[in-house]
């Protein structure tokens, strides 16, 4: 049987609505613009928001990438390559500098992203006030009254109870000096990246039914004590196994058999880039590495 | 001429209605409802042009039954509710000059947050459960502009301090305290932004007679102490006598009287006063 669909999945109209709600959100930076998130062919809280949000800008001549946690080969990038291919038939790549439009999960790329490129993110949960306040409608009035000490009482909570702040991920920032904002499960090693971004960023939560946005080149600032500062994970004196990459957001392997840590590039495309053009430089074979 | 206090807080006709009211109640002047609720709509008038003055360093008290419209009009002056109509001034806000009811929300959370306390009858209403007990505190002092953890932590202790909390717990949330420890932290929590006007709604009912007689010691001590003006609300006329120096009686949602709580205790005027004063003699 042969299935055909519709250029990106969704008709027309519906594409055009989730822009408009994108539009508004860009409009209000760090604001969460409600949505009718569709049903889609995926699992929700599997990436449907980012996902409708990808098929709703995505062109002929766009060039795709989707990352998850940092990498191009794992299930859930690579279904959503699938689909996205499927309905689409547009370029793919795992090059962060050649995409257009690049779908992530839990990491921003290491590579700067430039003015043509779009970020789009996948949230959980886009509330940052959620943890403090269940009610949706008391949350919506905390945002409205720019009353945000619940996020700040999550952090000060952390800070009595661990001696700093230990948010692993998701580390609230404030946008434009207005809006705070969950920046999606990145960590918090990604957050400065957010600031004065030159790709536009666009977040969004299908389950929950919420876009949001950082526009190119918006103030971001995580949020912070004075007498307890931002700091993002420490990868000081320590490099990526396979490419020597440092300064990178780094995973820690632990070998069962000797119990010793050793680190590598969570960022994959950056790592076998890194790779290669030591590979090309040596002339070595870069097999032998990995 | 030798001039008058000005008050630091006074609510002139305030009024709150639940409902859309009918043409047999609308004018409630003119058709003077038996009750405070009309038979024909159902709209309930739960205060009706209630009007007083809180002088400085004052206690207050308001006493009635259940339904009187206490905690209604307690609800209305920490903008938990809209109020139908009426005026409401604070010395502490742009100097008494704006009717704080017609204020903005962004600018009404203001004026919870850097001029008002509240300790609820519930601590479930006043207090994050699951949150320590110095975090509770530090949430009012951040939403004041707190940005120092070291600062509110000092402030939290001290206030923990002085509703005898023994500081060694304060990182404990207060789900694990007894209903009389969780408020007084709740009153800690009020205090921390050395809030001018302090509201007590029913902070004792509930408690043991033993816990209640520590919670309303602490009041007076704090009020001795600090000169912080306070609005008691209670139906227990034995608490008001207690604490207040003036008081105001409620009755389906108007004050029927009001005057120095001795003079309401000695010499009540309304029938409902001398039954209520009646009750606590016997």
């Amino acid at each position: 049987m042969k299935i055909s669909y519709n250029f990106a999945f969704f008709d027309e109209g519906s594409k055009r609505e989730i822009r408009r709600a994108a539009l508004k959100a860009v409009a209000i930076p760090g604001y969460q613009v409600p949505f009718a998130s569709r049903e889609m062919p995926i699992a929700r809280g599997w990436g449907t928001g980012g996902l409708q949000l990808t098929l709703s800008l995505i062109g002929k001549d766009d060039v795709i990438k989707v990352i998850d946690q940092g990498s191009d080969e794992s299930v859930n990038a690579v279904n959503i390559k699938k689909l996205i291919k499927k309905t689409t038939g547009v370029e793919q790549t795992e090059k962060t500098s050649k995409a257009s439009i690049i779908q992530s999960r839990h990491r921003i790329p290491e590579v700067p992203l430039n003015e043509e490129q779009i970020l789009v993110l996948q949230v959980p949960i886009p509330e940052p006030l959620r943890l403090v306040e269940p009610s949706e409608y008391k949350t919506k009035r905390l945002h409205a009254e720019n009353d945000y000490s619940g996020a700040w009482l999550m952090l000060f909570e952390q800070i009595m109870k661990y001696g700093s702040m230990s948010t692993g991920a998701d580390h609230p920032v404030l946008v434009y000096g207005r809006y705070v904002m969950a920046p999606s499960p990145i960590p918090r090693f990604d957050n400065p990246k957010l600031t004065c971004s030159k790709a536009l960023i666009l977040l969004g939560a299908g389950r929950e039914k919420k876009i949001y946005a950082v526009p190119p080149y918006t103030e971001v600032v995580s949020l912070a004590f004075d007498d307890y500062p931002f700091r993002v994970e420490s990868f000081e004196n320590k490099k990526c196994r396979i490419c020597g990459a440092t300064e990178v957001f780094m995973d820690e392997i632990i070998d069962e058999k000797t119990g010793m840590a050793s680190y590598q590039c969570n960022d994959t495309s950056y790592c076998l880039k890194k790779l290669n053009n030591s590979a090309d430089n040596q002339g070595g074979d870069i097999s032998e590495r990995i | 001429m030798k001039g008058f206090e000005k008050p630091v807080l006074e609510i002139k006709n305030l009024n709150k209605q639940f409902g859309k009211g009918c043409s047999d109640c609308c004018d409630i002047n003119e058709k003077k409802l038996e009750k405070n609720y009309c038979p024909e709509c159902g709209t309930v008038y739960a205060c009706q042009d209630i009007s007083f003055e809180l002088y400085g360093g004052e206690i207050l008290g308001v006493v009635g039954e259940s339904g009187s419209g206490k905690s209604t009009m307690m609800k209305c002056l920490y903008f938990d509710q809209e109020v139908t109509k009426g005026e409401g001034y604070l010395s502490s806000y742009k100097d008494g000059l704006m009717n704080i009811f017609n204020e903005s929300s962004q600018q009404k959370r203001y004026i919870r947050n850097h001029v008002l306390g509240k300790v609820y009858q519930n601590p479930m209403l006043g207090l994050k459960m699951n949150f320590s007990s110095i975090g509770n505190i530090a949430q009012k002092l951040i939403a004041a502009g707190y940005r120092s953890v070291r600062d509110m932590e000092s402030r939290g202790i001290d206030l923990l301090n002085h509703v005898n909390i023994p500081v060694f717990r304060m990182k404990e949330p207060p789900k694990n305290f007894s209903g009389g420890m969780q408020q007084r932290v709740q009153i800690a929590k009020a205090l921390s932004n050395n809030p001018p006007v302090l509201l007590l709604d029913e902070v004792t009912t509930g408690l043991d007679l033993s816990v209640q007689a520590n919670v309303l010691d602490l009041i007076k001590k704090i009020q001795r102490e600090l000169g912080i003006s306070m609005i008691v609300v209670s139906h227990d006329l034995a608490v008001i006598r207690m604490l207040a120096n003036r008081t105001i009686v409620m009755l389906d949602g108007r004050i029927i009287e009001k005057g120095l709580t001795d003079q309401i205790l000695e010499d009540p005027q309304h029938p409902y006063t001398q039954q209520l004063v009646h009750s606590l003699l016997v």
